[in-house]
């Protein structure tokens, strides 16, 4: 039987390493985009202030990024080493997004990143801006290729199980890319990182102002930030992915619990704006509800039906119970590959396996599971509504928040009203925000899915490797003490640098305005 | 689209593009970690160790992608060996992660601040990052020759014996030193191309041939143990190379021994324990003769021969079980899907050729010797 203690420490490690790995990375997604926007209009105009502008966010851009290196490396090997089993059971789809991420991604953005520090004397303006615009598309492309092997995760396309090989196997590539939930997933999250960039830029420039630093620099660093940060905005929150909710039952799972939705109701389903949900007695307590908006949202149209939550564990009954012939098929087939009859009855209800495996956690050999087994294995599928409720709640509260938000300093910059003072103070206290909205994201994304670690397919207490205990406490400790101290650090360098600001690049750097088309590249003095 | 290819030639195909990816991990970032490994000991002022930084600073980021891809690409070619082999060395890849963390910060955050002691502290930091992966790298390796204590099950789950202690053995800290000497050598070999002419540099010249001759002994030596202690596995003929990736369907028999019989077989394939011989010779000529270019040469035709030599001499093998050698993943048995094999095989033709080209732009935007003059007064400098 599974050791349930080593699942949920896995767990635990995963949640820890993977949220503060994306404490960095939506920062780099979104200021290495604004940094190619102030390094552009800087070719355009030759005004040595948009130079200035790029290369003081950019050293801020500096110490935010080798931290989301640094906890990149852990994330790349820890399928490996904490889910050998999922490794097996799905690397053969699940590796080759994150193995193009590294060829086609990683390589960009690190390769670029050195010369963009170092090469501001060794290129042309125009060489300089391609470098900063590769290390921006490197990352951003990084980030498609991770949300495709997570969007298939959540919707697993493209695939089949092969009982020779007892693993899942890829069938059709263009389905996993093309996967429609990590379309979605891509564009809401890079969108995140947009907003995360902005509201970044503009909450320091707005301090700046305040204090009356800076000036030149921080007016237009708020411009730049205001209307980027407007259009990310919308997107993040338009382009959101709940669309993608409709499309799997486990996925309409997700979606009734954000919305505590206990029965199907006809279409469409209204939202509910606030409630209190309570899992034992499966009700939602003081409901406001506003009619029909939620089918339109999640169907995009008048007659679709969004499925309740007591519908779906109905469901997942029947199919726990086509998984046990699933389940029998595989282990007939294991002692003859020739058994036509297990050949069969495997290909009929191969869908279902994975359900039949959720037996797993309460009894051995899921062909012996009674009725009361089958019941809990079926509310099983049940995540934590409350939970999500809120969770959803506190991410989209702030994505419409951050749209007001963008949408104010836009008419200030507009009216150029850089100088109310409400407002300054407003957008430096926004900065932790972004951060809370995408944690809550991620959280709803990867707790929503439980108990799948590939949904339908692999649970999630059956994926961990076989380690002990200790071996996991241990890293636990290591990673929470390494990346607390890291953590320090960073936030320390990251406030020096900006109570410093940007006027030391102006001194150390070649006279103000003076053209530095020098042609080609310039190889240092040989010995 | 059909696929070109049969599942035997993409296996094999993989089987030489892991061996790819691993030699250019190491003939890359193998010389930021070997410069890193000598930081302390080459350079001794503020400003000399700011030369040596610099001398990998821009590029080292780059470089670390071959690792991360090598990572990537096991997890897509060779699901099995990625999953038995990290979870398997489980406490060493966390001492290496945890080193490897350093390593980015290190060389950002260190020369942020005046402090010498805050400087010093990274100093160190870096020497770890550069050092505990070399180390580890090289007793992982000795431990796949030596045979990993694994075990599958029906479901193709592995379980393990053995701790973390058990992973260091005479054999396997002979292999982790021989992987220190031969990466500080090849970071002395890129020190020669890189920086002034001076005292840092003559420091890691006498670091580079001790680590040279090293490299040439213990090389040696692991011949030597391999031939007479008790390790190989052997794939009994008439396994179906194009069979389902599944390591029960075809098992493997433990051979003592086995690992020399493909030197008998193919006798062609003696060229690259040849190299991991003659490299770093010319690499100690290169220095003993004060020929920079020499040196880096050498040094990498080294990494190339050793790495090469241990890929050889296990073919078919990739990763032994030392309690069950039924269990053993080979080329055969332990490879990804057909198809996956083939998408990633398009991939890589698409854009290896693609890094490899913006890399060499790279490298040529910041070609020449970084100077004590160019630290001193750049502002981008780390």
């Amino acid at each position: 039987m599974v050791d349930m203690a080593v699942v949920e420490m896995s767990r635990l490690q995963f949640a820890l390493t993977a949220l503060y790995h994306f404490l960095f990375v939506p920062l780099t997604l979104g200021l290495s985009f604004m940094l190619v926007i102030m390094e552009s209009v800087y070719v355009m105009t030759g005004k040595a202030v948009w130079r200035d502008a790029t290369r003081f966010w950019g050293k801020l851009f500096g110490i935010n990024f080798v931290l989301g290196v640094a906890t990149g490396i852990t994330m790349e090997f820890q399928f490996g080493t904490n889910w050998a089993y999922y490794s097996h059971y799905v690397g053969d789809i699940f590796g080759a997004p994150l193995a193009i991420e590294g060829l086609m991604a990683f390589f960009l953005e690190a390769t670029f990143v050195g010369l963009m520090f170092f090469g501001w004397d060794k290129l042309t303006r125009l060489g300089h801006l391609f470098v900063t615009f590769m290390v921006a598309i490197g990352s951003n492309f990084s980030a498609l290729w991770i949300l495709v092997a997570n969007g298939w995760m959540q919707n697993p396309v493209g695939s089949r199980f092969n009982p020779e090989t007892m693993r899942m196997e890829i069938t059709s590539f263009m389905d996993v890319l093309m996967n429609p939930v990590a379309q979605a997933k891509f564009v809401h999250t890079v969108s995140a990182g947009y907003v995360t960039g902005a509201v970044f830029v503009l909450g320091v420039s707005s301090w700046y102002l305040l204090k009356g630093r800076f000036r030149p620099i921080a007016r237009r660093s708020f411009v730049v930030a205001a209307s980027f940060g407007l259009l990310s905005a919308f997107s993040v929150v338009v382009l959101g992915d709940e669309s993608g909710y409709a499309l799997t039952d486990n996925q309409k799972m997700k979606l009734a619990s954000i919305e505590a939705m206990w029965e199907t109701e006809p279409a469409p389903a209204g939202l509910t704006l606030f409630g209190i949900p309570d899992m034992e007695q499966q009700v939602t307590h003081f409901e406001i509800r506003v009619p029909a908006v939620l089918g339109l949202i999640a169907t995009r149209s008048f007659t679709g039906e969004v499925t309740g939550i007591r519908e779906l564990v109905d469901i997942s009954k029947v199919r726990i119970q086509r998984g046990i012939l699933a389940y029998d098929a595989v282990e007939r087939l294991k002692l003859d590959r020739n058994d036509v009859a297990a050949r069969e009855q495997f290909e009929q209800h191969r869908l279902d396996l994975g359900y039949g495996l959720l037996l797993k956690r309460f009894v051995a050999d899921p062909r012996q599971a009674t009725e009361a087994d089958i019941e809990k294995a079926a509310w099983g599928t049940v995540p934590n509504v409350p939970v999500l409720f809120w969770l959803f709640r506190g991410m989209a509260g702030l994505g419409f928040f951050f749209i007001a938000f963008f949408g104010t300093a836009f008419l200030l910059a507009s009216r150029r009203r850089f100088e109310a003072r409400w407002f300054q103070k407003a957008a430096v206290a926004t900065i932790p925000l972004p951060w809370i909205a995408i944690q809550c994201g991620w959280i709803l994304a990867e707790y929503g899915r439980q108990p799948w670690s590939v949904e339908g397919a692999l649970p999630t207490f059956l994926a961990p490797s076989s380690l002990t205990l200790t071996q996991i406490w241990i890293t636990i400790a290591g990673f929470t003490i390494a990346y607390g101290i890291l953590a320090v650090i960073m936030v320390r360098l990251m406030v020096q640098a900006i109570r410093h600001g940007p006027g030391q690049s102006v001194e150390s750097g070649p006279a103000a305005g003076e053209p530095r088309a020098r042609g080609g590249f310039v190889p240092l003095p040989a010995e | 689209m059909p696929i070109p290819f049969d599942y035997e030639t993409l296996r094999l195909v993989w089987w030489l593009l892991l061996g790819v990816l691993l030699i250019g991990f190491a003939l890359t970032d193998g010389f930021d970690l070997g410069v890193a490994a000598v930081l302390p000991f080459v350079a001794r002022t503020d400003e000399e160790r700011r030369l040596v930084i610099n001398s990998i600073g821009a590029t080292w980021e780059g470089n670390q992608v071959w690792f991360i891809l090598g990572g990537g690409a096991i997890f897509a070619a060779w699901p099995h060996v990625y999953a038995i082999s990290f979870s398997g060395f489980y406490l060493a890849m966390f001492l290496v992660l945890m080193a490897l963390i350093l390593r980015p910060v290190g060389f950002k955050y260190r020369s942020k601040k005046a402090d010498p002691k805050w400087r010093a502290r990274w100093d160190w930091a870096l020497f770890i990052g550069g050092f505990v992966p070399a180390l580890v790298f090289g007793v992982a390796v000795g431990n796949v020759l030596e045979g990993v204590p694994f075990r599958l099950d029906d479901d193709l789950r592995a379980t393990f014996e053995g701790s973390f202690f058990d992973l260091f053995t005479p054999f396997t800290l002979l292999a982790g030193l021989l992987s220190v000497a031969m990466l500080v050598l090849h970071g002395a070999g890129w020190l020669s191309l890189k920086i002034e002419h001076g005292p840092v540099l003559d420091r890691a010249r006498r670091f580079g041939f001790l680590a040279g001759g090293l490299s040439i002994l213990l090389f040696a030596l692991g011949g030597v143990l391999v031939s007479i202690l008790d390790m190989g596995v052997h794939v009994p003929p008439g396994i179906d190379p194009n069979g389902p990736s599944n390591p029960l369907h075809h098992p493997a028999v433990a051979a003592p021994g086995a690992w020399l019989e493909n030197y008998a077989r193919y006798p062609w394939m003696l060229i690259a324990p040849v190299l991991g011989f003659a490299g770093p010779v010319l690499a100690m000529l290169g220095i003993h003769r004060r020929w920079d270019v020499g040196v880096f040469l050498g040094s990498s035709l080294g990494v190339l021969g050793i790495i090469s030599t241990v890929g050889l001499s296990m073919f078919p093998v990739i990763l032994p079980s030392s309690i069950d050698a039924a269990s053993s993943l080979t080329v055969w048995n332990a490879s990804s899907s057909h198809m996956t094999l083939w998408v990633m095989l398009l991939a890589t033709i698409i854009f290896l050729p693609l890094v490899l080209l913006y890399t060499a732009w790279v490298y040529r935007v910041l070609f020449g010797r970084v100077t004590t003059e160019d630290v001193r007064s750049s502002a981008d400098y780390y």
